[in-house]
Order: structure tokens, then sequence, then C-alpha cells
């Protein structure tokens, strides 16, 4: 199994909970050749989703045009301190990773 | 509790582990909306807007995206998209000339804030384009990256 996650919410003024997550994950594109001219196939995120009590607040789609390690930012209203967040991936070999943080 | 312990001790593999998290409910299993394989292999912004569902993409001025005018390694190009738009239901990144144009989209339920970054690869200089869904429509922003050292390949 891949590295944690690292999310950090915190609640800013205004009632809106930002929450960064940064991702462990090689993000292969499946078009880069490795020294002997094989290819390496592509192995990459494709969907996130970030849920907030019973509530999701934000799916994504990832492309294996997104960065090595992807980062990603978002913010959403109703969070309150002490709350958990929960962030999910799945990759295109079937690969799952949920890590959650508390808003500060 | 005790079953499920026994097949993760006999088959060992990581799967295994994932498997029995999943069936106790510690992962969510239905969260996760069926990859749009056929945006992601769309070649460019008409492509990538019908594949979505629309027809085509109106030029906004209510879309921000924030982006160096000038990235100096290409793997890793910071991408922020803001929208000023009533109703946004989905944004998506495209780099248009990557490979495949698409990088990126996010679904906004209601009470997220349309407002999201991440960071892409871009194989040369291009044009960056935020696709937004608001209200049943596409709309679209574009602003110029130039890449001095290319983010595809070794």
């Amino acid at each position: 199994m891949s590295d944690p996650m690292r999310i950090r919410a915190q609640l800013k003024d205004g009632g809106v909970t930002e929450v960064r997550v940064l991702m462990a994950h090689i993000m292969e594109t499946g078009l880069r050749k490795d020294a002997s001219g094989a290819t390496v196939p592509a192995h990459f995120i494709q969907s996130i989703t970030a849920t907030h009590g019973s509530k999701t607040v934000l799916n994504a789609q990832f492309g294996p045009a997104v960065s090595q390690n992807p980062v990603m930012n978002f913010s959403f209203k109703g969070g309150a301190k002490g709350d958990k967040v929960t962030v999910s991936w799945t990759d295109n070999k079937g690969a799952k990773r949920s890590d959650e943080a508390t808003i500060a | 509790m005790n079953l499920q312990r026994r097949t993760t001790l006999k088959t060992g593999g990581s799967l295994a582990l994932i498997a029995a998290a999943v069936s106790a409910g510690v992962l969510p299993t239905s969260a996760f909306a069926q990859w749009n394989k056929n945006a992601f292999d769309a070649k460019n912004l008409n492509d990538v807007v019908k594949a979505m569902g629309g027809a085509t993409a109106e030029k906004s001025n209510d879309i921000a995206i924030t982006a160096p005018d000038i990235a100096e390694n290409g793997a890793v190009v910071p991408i922020a998209v803001a929208s000023k738009l009533a109703n946004v239901e989905s944004i998506a990144i495209l780099v248009e000339k990557n490979p495949n144009s698409l990088a990126a989209t996010f679904d906004i339920p209601a009470g997220t804030e349309p407002n999201v970054g991440t960071r892409v690869k871009m194989g040369q200089s291009s044009n960056v384009h935020a696709v937004v869904k608001a209200g049943g429509k596409y709309y679209v922003a574009t602003k110029e990256v130039k890449v001095t050292l290319g983010g595809c390949g070794g």
C-alpha cells in the first residue's frame, strides 16, 4: 500500500474550510520510455472523493497529466472545528487509499 | 471480524487487506464516480466538452485561472481555477498541447466553493483552458503558460 496522504483542513473566516491534500503517487503517464526503450505502463490516480461527515464535498477525476505526488486544494462551507474530513483515491490499477484529517 | 483477519493473514497481500477494509466498511466503496475515459482520451477542447456532455463552451470573464506566465519546470505547473459564475457544477483543467488535453476534473457539490487548485505536467508551452459547467452550460477561460523545460519524458 502506498504512503499516507497529507491532509490539512483549516477553518477560515466566513465558515469556509480550506482543505489541502498531498497524495503520494508516481502518476506515470504511460508515454515515457525507460532506459531500454520500453514504454513504462501508465499508473495514475483516477478518482478522488472527499467527504465531510456523510456529505461528499468534492469528487475529482485525474488524468495522467497531473503531476507526480498530486496536490489538490479546495474549500467548502459547513465544516466545524474538530470535524473529520476524509479523502480517498483509487488509481488505474485498482489500488485505493483513504486518509482523514481533523479540521483545525 | 475474526474471519476477515484469517483471510487477511492467509493471503497476505495488500489487496486482501484493502478488500477486508472495504467489507468492514472502513473505506467507502460506492463513492467513486466512473472515470470518464472518453473525456481523458480527447485531444482538444471541443472534444473534451463533447465527451463531458456539452455542445460548445462559451468564453467567460468570470473564470480566473491562476498559473505562472512562465513555468520553469513543466513537470509541476501549479494551476488554480476560481469561478464567479452561479451554480457551478464542475471545473475541468485542460492543457491544449499535451498528448491528451484533459488533466483533471472536479465536481463541485452545493456548499463547496468553485475554487480548486492542483499541479499538472506540461509537455511544452501551451494554452491552459479552464472549463466550468454552471447551470447546465459550459464556459471556458484560457491562459497561456510558457514552459522552459518540458514535463513529459525523463
